[in-house]
């Protein structure tokens, strides 16, 4: 009987760190992106917020969680083309513009879900589960891993891909070259400011696709302010990450579980304050960084607007 | 607004580039110009959201107005100033340190919950006046300990702090929750709220006024680090730190030191900002309380580059906006968090005009040389930052 309850309480770990940890992962992976070629991205979790507001919108009107994250991706790659046109191509400065869109995704999706929805908060159904056959009877671990949206399965594929067009196309040397050695990347007649401009791109799709997972699929709803500094922990599981998808992904899983560990340790029947639960990641991530992070490497063009000519 | 003292003030401060009383006179309109277009280009985008809302921006602004500086309404202002100004300092000695302290909600809010808990016993058992200044010190002191764990990581490893400060900052809200729900509880209610302060054993008001005199004590205090930043040693070792942490260590300054001391002064008028708070204006704390007057100050120290007296008017000016605000927001029914937009507005025109600005060459940056590096070496060892400071030089 021990044993069963034991199983139940670990199967909602997983489920719950997956969950949790896929808007986490994308964000981080578009990240990691926009640091390899040399831009520093502090307005994620304004474009997270951005995504997960038009992404229920998406989801809530058009009663699709696709259509969903579609719009939550448009609704990152809105809030980040501002960041384009501001730090890539005007080279002002990213840490100040990442912070007014962080702070302008904050105010305006609460204003924008406050004139729609004044205080209630309609809920979603919930989302449809692909079950990988065979995989998903192996106990424990199948119902968390192999049950899922199939988004989640979308993303972990993605961070294949994301390895593969790093390490072998030409797509994943311009944007080391733009992130190490921007001046290289010019002399060989590639753009700098377009790779940047790109990839900026890209990260604000997966942060807005991240934060539309996580009120679609995640929460079912959409409240103001909901990631809570996810936009942040992204940023440190980059840099954790050292630019390594695979490694990104594991570290966000490990903080999806810490992030969702309140729901296992209920079913577990332990009542700790949800205010502990909730530093939790937070002090994993300080732990994290005393130890590791003297070793983290980030590119020597990072947050540097590229002129050229400059020296 | 009256702005025009602060910018005098500003271009006192700032390096008199171009000589001459013509070239001083245009400079001072430039700034003038510089420091008030990024605000009003952000009031006007504003309106235009609210059009788009579908309210009248004029009632709006005009509400703002009425409740932020009629009927009473700037005493209002007034007292929302003490802990908007103190944070502003706190965060001006740690910006001009070339140290990004963006853990500001945390240290506020631990010294907050502290001070709340304490104050209820301490006022009874002590002389006020007593009672009241040793609060003042354990919130500077909450403030000042919560930035320990970043500042000794940049100092010794060159951790990027934005990201500690960050984190620090979310595990520092969520100890302050837990003080409020745990220890300092008041029995007596069921609300997750801290014993409410009797009003007579609050901070006295300025007589003849229902002001409290934590804006006597953070307007001293921008005057008191205006003159240390301007007129010590102190303020001219962070400075060389801002702008060059190679050439602070030519000169034989102990930049570890340095960092942890600006660290620490930092979180202390942070933490003090919000015994300003509890004791003057609410008297007590609840649970999951947030006001955030972090994120809302930080435009406006960037818009008085730095100087902590061009800051008073800014912050009066912001003061007005949000006191005001608040209750327009809420009469058109809209949330405050509107407020954010137009502050994120103002940082974004900013960023514009100060891009325009260095276009024609005219008038100092928003930022230092230092904080504009801070970044681009998070991680990197002492190595890496000589030689970024080479290229920086050599770029000149």
């Amino acid at each position: 009987m021990s044993n069963l309850f034991h199983q139940t309480v670990l199967t909602a770990l997983i489920s719950g760190g997956v969950i949790a940890g896929v808007p986490l992962l994308l964000t981080a992976l578009g990240e990691t992106i926009s640091e390899r070629a040399g831009v520093l991205n502090l307005g994620l979790e304004g474009m997270m917020l951005l995504g997960a507001y038009l992404g229920f919108i998406g989801a809530y009107y058009g009663h699709s969680s696709w259509l969903g994250f579609l719009l939550g991706a448009i609704g990152g790659m809105i809030a980040c083309s501002l960041m384009i046109v501001l730090c890539v191509w005007l080279g002002l400065d990213q840490i100040v513009v990442g912070i007014a869109i962080t702070l302008a995704g904050g105010g305006i999706t609460s204003v924008l879900q406050g004139a729609q929805f004044g205080t209630t908060y309609p809920r979603l159904g919930a989302t449809a589960t692909v079950d990988i056959p065979v995989l998903h009877n192996i106990p424990v671990i199948g119902p968390g891993l192999f049950e899922q949206h199939l988004l989640v399965y979308l993303s972990l594929i993605f961070v294949g891909v994301l390895t593969w067009i790093f390490h072998r196309t030409n797509i994943g040397l311009n944007l080391l070259a733009a992130g190490e050695k921007p001046e290289a990347l010019d002399a060989a007649g590639v753009s700098v400011i377009a790779t940047r401009s790109w990839a900026v791109l890209a990260t604000g799709a997966l942060a807005g696709i991240g934060g539309a997972f996580l009120s679609i699929v995640g929460a079912g709803i959409f409240t103001p302010f909901m990631t809570q500094g996810q936009g942040y922990m992204a940023i440190v599981i980059c840099m954790l990450g050292r630019g390594k998808p695979v490694w990104v992904a594991l570290a966000s899983l490990l903080f999806g579980i810490s992030l969702s560990i309140t729901t296992a340790l209920q079913l577990a029947g332990i009542n700790i304050s949800t205010d502990v639960i909730n530093m939790l990641p937070f002090i994993a991530i300080m732990v994290a960084l005393i130890i590791f992070g003297r070793r983290s490497y980030l590119p020597p063009a990072l947050a540097l607007p590229y002129v050229r000519g400059a020296r | 607004m009256s702005t025009v003292p602060g910018t005098e003030l500003i271009s006192e401060v700032e390096t008199p580039s171009h000589a001459g009383r013509a070239g001083a006179a245009a400079k001072l309109a430039d700034t003038v110009i510089r420091s008030l277009i990024p605000v009003i280009l952000a009031l006007l985008a504003g309106a235009v959201l609210l059009l788009i809302l579908g309210h009248n921006p004029l009632t709006f602004y005009s509400e703002v107005w009425e409740n932020g500086v009629q009927n009473n309404g700037w005493e209002e202002s007034a007292k929302r100033m003490a802990p908007l100004l103190l944070i502003a300092v706190g965060l001006i000695v740690a910006f001009r340190a070339n140290i990004w302290n963006l853990g500001y909600n945390g240290q506020f809010l631990l010294g907050a919950a502290l001070i709340s808990g304490f104050a209820p016993d301490l006022v009874e058992s002590l002389p006020l006046w007593l009672a009241l200044t040793i609060l003042f010190f354990i919130a500077a002191g909450a403030g000042a300990v919560w930035t320990i764990v970043p500042a000794l990581l940049k100092a010794y490893y060159e951790t990027n702090e934005i990201i500690t400060t960050l984190m620090m900052s979310f595990i520092g809200v969520g100890i302050a929750q837990m003080l409020i729900k745990g220890p300092f509880q008041d029995p007596s209610v069921n609300i997750a709220q801290t014993k409410v302060l009797p009003l007579d054993k609050m901070l006295p008001h300025i007589p003849g006024t229902k002001i409290h005199i934590g804006v006597l004590v953070a307007v001293i205090a921008a005057f008191v680090l205006y003159y240390v930043i301007t007129r010590t040693a102190f303020g001219l070792k962070i400075d060389v730190l801002g702008a060059n942490p190679r050439a602070a260590r030519h000169v034989g300054i102990q930049v570890r030191k340095l960092i942890i001391t600006s660290f620490f002064i930092s979180g202390a008028l942070i933490g003090a900002a919000a015994a300003a708070d509890i004791l003057g204006v609410w008297g007590y704390i609840r649970a999951n309380w947030n006001p955030a007057y972090g994120d809302t100050v930080i435009p406006f120290v960037f818009l008085a580059r730095l100087n902590p007296l061009a800051a008073i008017p800014f912050i009066a000016f912001f003061a007005v906006l949000s006191t005001g605000g608040d209750l327009a927001t809420q009469s058109v029914g809209l949330p405050t968090d509107f407020l954010l937009v137009l502050v994120a507005l103002i940082l974004l025109f900013m960023t514009v005009i100060e891009f325009i600005g260095r276009r024609r060459d005219l008038g100092q940056s928003y930022l230092t040389e230092g904080l504009k590096q801070a970044l681009r070496l998070p991680w990197g060892g002492k190595k890496d930052a000589d030689e970024a400071a080479e290229t920086e030089g050599a770029a000149r």
